[in-house]
């Protein structure tokens, strides 16, 4: 289903749908007053930009310090080229540790390998740790939000679940108490599991170790509890040296919530006596997302989750709408480049009014990586209204027929959708469409069975 | 190939134009480092306590299992290390060493030479870290210097005692890690008057 289709579904309680803009508005002035006290603010992003640059243009070599260094260190490194590598290689681990039941702790790369789904088909009970991640687990559900997984539910809803799953009381939906409730029962998951898995917010080639960053301490108590760690990480994760280590960290948690700093900073290099620690490092399309002139700045992403907060048409349509594991601005460049017929109507969910590149700590160009994936879409569309029905192949992105169904219908979709959808409540100064391009009346399909096919 | 053969000619094979590695410029915070420490602190919902209070708490009898791994306070130690980390399930109090702080932020930093496990300071259902007056550093910059090239298996910067908002945004202290977090600095602070 399409963006613009699945935001006129959110929109429909419009009081849930106003709280959600109104409380990430929240988080993004939060962010606004944190990087507000640091002076060299645009230095530091700078400084970040440049050399995840650096870090980009010489990855292989990184990637081989890394290695060479962490194997040094004690840990062992597994190389996964896509999901499915990446998940066998898990599971391998966990059968030759004949264990059958893990906690985890947020990892967007696991959902992005839909992990969870693989072990359960494979007898693997996964308990995800983080309190959001635990909540939208109960119900099925994915995050909506890359830092703020459970941002699209309410605590009446939120209490409904953990009477039914943790027995709390009915209609208690204090989320202190909720809260508690969640604390002892996932303490007991952390006190069996033997194995623990976390994602990676950093790695570091000099020293070949790793940063897990966290507020709730969940990633800690499941690896130092359990036997074996197992580390995913995506091969972009990687910065030079430990003493980046101060950039990245300064900007992470200033961006993401407004915190001066996470609460919890774990560094990685070596197993404690009798453990194991492994890392799987993934490729999973990011070499092809290099090799994208264009669109190879995306892999600077520290998973910030700013530019979702900030942007008018996330606010307003939640994390579902964009049916993608990474969603809002930078999930709507980086997942066309994944999967171009599914993710194609994404590009067209914004405004281009660039605050997302605004608010992003590496200096990431989103809004016109949004505007060239636009290009890319729409000139294919015109090469194939000029070019009778051979669908031409616009720079070698598009393969299949799939290119029709992301033309009009989609763009006119948005065009029908997003204006009154967007200027519902006047709180926000980007409640108008500025750039959604021009489109003819006829779509395309329309045009291609007027045209006498089909 | 297999896959990091295979990983690696992929990058190699675009051939991209090298960019520089940028060092980090110098850059200070103003104001008094230990004050803006303990404001730090304060502002992610730590405490600041004093020694005396440090004492008066472990000798409360509000807390049934303390351990400590410092000599100076092992009187009140109550639980031996134990072999296996799970052990410590029911660990009311912990008193650990923190190497220094930083006063832009709060954080503290702790490794395996000042933890007797590395789970202690998730597990305990409180925390105490006891710190030298003298050792704030400004900033993150400067917290990377002073560790440098120090190896350790574990190391961790700790800022609060856990909290999580994942619930409507309310912020709720005590998801999974310790419910609560004081400082303790020790030593003379630093003359700020001039001596008569
Ligand atoms: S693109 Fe930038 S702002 Fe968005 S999540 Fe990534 S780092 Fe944060």
């Amino acid at each position: 289903m399409s963006h613009p289709i699945q935001a006129a579904k959110f929109l429909e309680d419009k009081s849930n749908a106003k709280w959600h803009d109104e409380t990430l508005w929240f988080v993004r002035d939060k962010r606004d007053t944190s990087s507000k006290g640091i002076p060299e603010w645009e230095n530091l992003r700078e400084l970040a930009s440049s050399i995840k640059d650096n870090v980009l243009s010489n990855l292989d070599s990184y990637l081989v310090e890394f290695e060479k260094n962490a194997i040094k260190n004690g840990i062992k490194i597994h190389w996964a080229k896509d999901a499915e590598e990446h998940n066998q290689i898990v599971l391998s681990i966990l059968k030759e540790k004949d264990c059958k039941a893990i906690v985890k702790s947020k990892s967007i790369l696991t959902e992005e390998c839909h992990l969870n789904p693989y072990l359960e088909e494979n007898g693997v009970e996964v308990v995800d740790t983080d309190l959001g991640e635990r909540i939208v687990q109960f119900l099925n559900q994915p995050p909506s939000h890359i830092v703020l997984p459970a941002i699209h539910l309410k605590k009446e809803h939120i209490s409904e679940i953990f009477h039914e799953k943790l027995q709390t009381e009915k209609g208690n939906n204090d989320p202190y108490y909720l809260t508690q409730a969640a604390r002892k029962h996932l303490r007991e998951k952390f006190l069996a599991a033997k194995v623990a898995i976390t994602g990676v917010n950093f790695g570091v080639a000099e020293t070949g170790e790793f940063v897990v960053c966290t507020n709730e301490g969940n990633a800690d108590m499941g690896v130092h509890l359990a036997d074996t760690h197992i580390a995913c990480m995506g091969i972009e994760k990687l910065i030079p040296k430990r003493e980046h280590l101060g950039v990245f960290l300064r900007l992470l948690a200033r961006s993401a919530t407004g915190q001066s700093i996470t609460n919890y900073n774990s560094h990685f290099r070596s197993p404690s006596e009798g453990k194991e620690i492994h890392i799987i490092l993934l490729d999973n399309g990011r070499t092809k997302q290099l090799g994208r002139e264009k669109f190879r700045n995306s892999l600077k992403c520290i998973r910030c989750g700013a530019c979702m907060n900030t942007c008018p048409i996330y606010r307003r349509s939640g994390g579902y709408s964009y049916d993608s594991v990474v969603p809002g601005p930078i999930g709507s460049i980086l997942s066309p480049g994944i999967d171009l017929k599914k993710h194609s109507s994404l590009p067209f969910a914004s405004t281009l009014c660039g605050s997302c590149s605004d608010v992003c700590p590496v200096k990431i160009n989103i809004h016109e990586q949004l505007y060239e994936w636009r290009q890319e879409i729409t000139k294919a569309q015109s090469s194939i209204n000029a070019k009778s029905i051979a669908m031409k192949i616009a720079n070698g992105i598009f393969s299949t027929p799939y290119a029709y169904k992301l033309s009009g219908q989609i763009m006119r979709g948005s065009l029908k959708i997003l204006p009154e959808s967007v200027t519902y409540s006047n709180l926000n100064t980007w409640g108008k469409e500025r750039d959604l391009p021009e489109l003819p009346k006829q779509s395309f399909k329309d045009w291609y069975k007027n045209n006498g096919n089909e | 190939m297999n896959s990091r053969e295979h990983i690696l000619s992929e990058i190699r094979k675009l051939k991209l134009p090298k960019s520089e590695l940028f060092g980090i410029p110098i850059f200070g915070i103003e104001g008094d480092l230990l004050d803006s420490f303990k404001q730090a602190i304060l502002s992610n919902k730590g405490e600041v306590i004093s020694e005396d209070e440090l004492i008066d708490s472990l000798q409360s009898g509000g807390y049934i299992n303390i351990y400590t791994p410092l000599d100076q306070y092992a009187t009140y130690s109550n639980c031996d290390l134990p072999e296996d980390p799970h052990d410590f399930r029911n660990l009311d109090l912990a008193v650990v060493r923190g190497h220094f702080g930083v006063a832009e932020n709060g954080a503290i930093w702790l490794d395996d030479t000042v933890l007797a496990h590395r789970v202690l300071p998730f597990i305990t259902e409180h925390l105490i870290i006891v710190l030298d007056q003298k050792s704030i550093v400004s900033n993150m910059h400067e917290a990377y210097s002073r560790i440098g090239q120090e190896y350790s298996g574990f190391g961790v910067f700790i800022a609060g005692p856990s909290k999580t908002a994942d619930i409507e945004q309310s912020l709720v202290i005590g998801a999974h890690g310790a419910k609560s977090l004081r400082v303790v600095m020790l030593g003379k602070e630093k003359e700020k008057g001039i001596l008569t």
